[in-house]
């Protein structure tokens, strides 16, 4: 049996935040009286991850995915609840427990930015107490996997935004770490650029068994990389399992284009019974439930002249857009 | 604390911070250049003072010129390693790059207060050190090893006191979020730290000796060097550096606890 390797159990955190009127009124009444209240931004959510799973983070902005990350990784103490990372209290921050995680912001670099990367490996191959051959070895490897073998040696500050995140993905892996917490890592990169990191993450999540944990606001990292996501709605969880169950929650029916041999078969088939979105000369759209598209398919080829037919599938990144402002799914 | 692997990554820093700072070369020439005029300059204001009266405080130029010594080390290493550390850390907190020094298996306040060297404060240091073996020969110093142990000792102690507070204001970004002015204060009160203490006025001297402890920074390893110095005050010293470095640590530790990253 897989082993979960994270725990978390009524885990809430509040922030003191201090908010501000306009004008010049308000900034001097927010200098002399500051008045904050404390928010609760995470409220009482609980979930398990097994060790090797991908999870998907989401939520709208603001809507608490980034806290949860950073208290899961150990850099924000929780208010309430608990929280069990691969055996240890992330925020004690011990040195085994380090050694085991990593974290990826797609925002923020840790590279030293006058140097080619190769500078910045080494340097953080010496804080994880890695061997120089070791090192060198394990540099080797992660270069080919992400393809940058020629860039290594480049000043950080002369390499593109995509070159740049893979190097901070190395810098980031050189210790193998078992859990990866990937904070929206895509961000800003060209659609080639994330297509390679998402394969680069199947491909380190196989090879190694890795769990990662991920936020990402492009529908296609979650759809591609994740089989499970968790769904953050104002600090709480309103979705927490398969991924594609969700998506066949809110999304039952699928739009089916056929293109008839004559108007005549077309206006047949729009009274033979199926749900008509709409019907253009001889071009019809029906909607058709998921669990019955088999079905109503071949009853269709067997019984109408059509010459060709296509499936359209609802826009994803629409489907998601519904979970992230609704509290509640019941699946 | 592993001290092998604390010496390996150190020597990493070393490594890292050279090689970005001699990126520009420019920038350093500029650096060195600033050092040696600076000195003079210091030197010339000094010679100023002394101008009318051969006495400041019961200190002579030649003796006055012990504290410029100590002064221009203590800037140069001010310049090597705090500036260039300790300024960052009111960046890190600002934008959330803290993140990823706490997520690394080393003491955080070790890896953000060596990480980066200016090697142009070197030359300020080389430069104090020469002033200060100039001033043993003007002063006529009995140069023996108790001399040399108690002057290391007190130096060592002004750099523990300056970091320390440094250090210490630093840490309050992580409440306050900015706080570049206070740390301008603390550089402005360090330039008082090149006159003797004993030429300001009472009030003056208790504030920079309990509040802003300058008094310990330069007058007293001063006075060491020219074997004036009590026992009671070298020791008095150490204790305030113990302190303020054993303060400092705990002051961090403590902060740490209420770091709550920047929003991404």
């Amino acid at each position: 049996m897989v082993q979960n390797i994270i725990d978390v159990r009524n885990l809430s955190k509040s922030f003191d935040i201090s908010s501000k009127e306009p004008g010049l009124n308000g900034t001097i009444k927010h200098f002399f009286n500051r008045q904050t209240k404390s928010l609760k931004v995470i409220k009482d959510i609980s979930f398990e991850i097994k060790e090797g799973e991908i999870v998907g983070f989401l939520g709208a902005n603001g809507a608490g995915k980034t806290t949860i990350l950073k208290m899961l990784c150990g850099l924000i103490y929780p208010s309430e609840g608990s929280i069990l990372v691969s055996g240890h209290l992330p925020f004690r921050r011990k040195e085994n427990f380090l050694k085991n995680i990593t974290l990826i912001m797609g925002q923020k670099q840790q590279l030293i930015w006058d140097l080619p990367p190769i500078e910045s490996f080494y340097l953080n191959a010496s804080i994880y107490d890695l061997e120089k051959f070791e090192a060198k070895k394990r540099i080797k490897k992660l270069s080919e996997m992400l393809e940058i073998d020629e860039e290594l040696f480049i000043p950080v500050r002369k390499l593109s935004l995509g070159q740049r995140m893979k190097s901070e993905l190395l810098a980031a892996l050189i210790h193998e770490p078992n859990i990866l917490f990937l904070d929206e890592p895509t961000l800003g990169l060209d659609i080639n650029a994330q297509r390679n990191l998402r394969k680069f993450l199947q491909k380190y999540n196989k090879e190694t068994n890795a769990t990662i944990c991920l936020t990402s606001h492009y529908m296609k990292d979650i759809t591609s990389l994740c089989k499970r996501v968790i769904c953050v709605h104002e600090g709480a969880i309103s979705y927490d399992g398969k991924l594609n169950l969700l998506l066949k929650k809110l999304s039952p029916v699928k739009e089916i284009l056929l293109v008839c041999r004559s108007e005549k078969d077309a206006t047949k088939l729009e009274s033979s019974g199926f749900t008509v979105k709409n019907k253009i000369k001889n071009e019809i759209t029906l909607k058709i439930e998921n669990n019955s598209i088999t079905s109503s398919l071949k009853t269709i080829l067997n019984n109408f002249d059509i010459e060709d037919l296509f499936i359209n599938e609802p826009p994803i990144d629409e489907i998601i857009g519904k979970v992230l402002i609704k509290k509640d799914y019941d699946i | 604390m592993n001290f092998k692997k604390y010496l390996k990554v150190y020597k990493k820093f070393l490594h890292t911070s050279l090689a970005s700072e001699l990126e520009y070369k420019t920038n350093i020439l500029v650096d060195l250049i600033t050092a040696i005029l600076s000195l003079i300059g210091s030197i010339f204001l000094l010679s100023i003072f002394f101008q009318n009266n051969g006495y400041i405080g019961g200190w002579k130029f030649e003796q006055a010129l012990i504290i410029q010594g100590i002064y221009t080390i203590l800037n140069g290493i001010t310049n090597t390693w705090f500036n260039p550390n300790l300024t960052e850390i009111v960046k890190h907190i600002r934008e959330g790059t803290l993140d990823f020094v706490l997520l690394k298996p080393i003491d955080s306040q070790f890896f953000i207060s060596l990480k980066k060297i200016n090697p142009s404060g070197f030359l300020e240091i080389i430069l104090g050190f020469f002033l200060l073996l100039f001033c043993i020969r003007i002063n006529q110093i009995n140069f023996n090893l108790s001399f040399l142990t108690l002057s290391l000792i007190t130096i060592s102690c002004s750099i523990c006191i300056l970091y320390s507070l440094w250090f210490f204001i630093s840490t309050t970004t992580i409440w306050f979020v900015k706080t570049w002015n206070a740390i301008e204060v603390l550089r402005s009160f360090l330039y008082i730290g090149r006159f003797p203490l004993n030429s300001f006025s009472f009030s003056l001297r208790i504030f920079f000796s309990i509040f802003i402890p300058i008094a310990f920074i330069t007058t007293i390893p001063s006075e060491a060097f020219l074997g004036l110095s009590q026992l009671w005050k070298i020791l008095l010293e150490v204790i305030v550096a113990t302190v303020f470095l054993i303060t400092s640590r705990k002051f961090w530790l403590f902060a740490l606890k209420f770091y709550s990253s920047a929003s991404s």
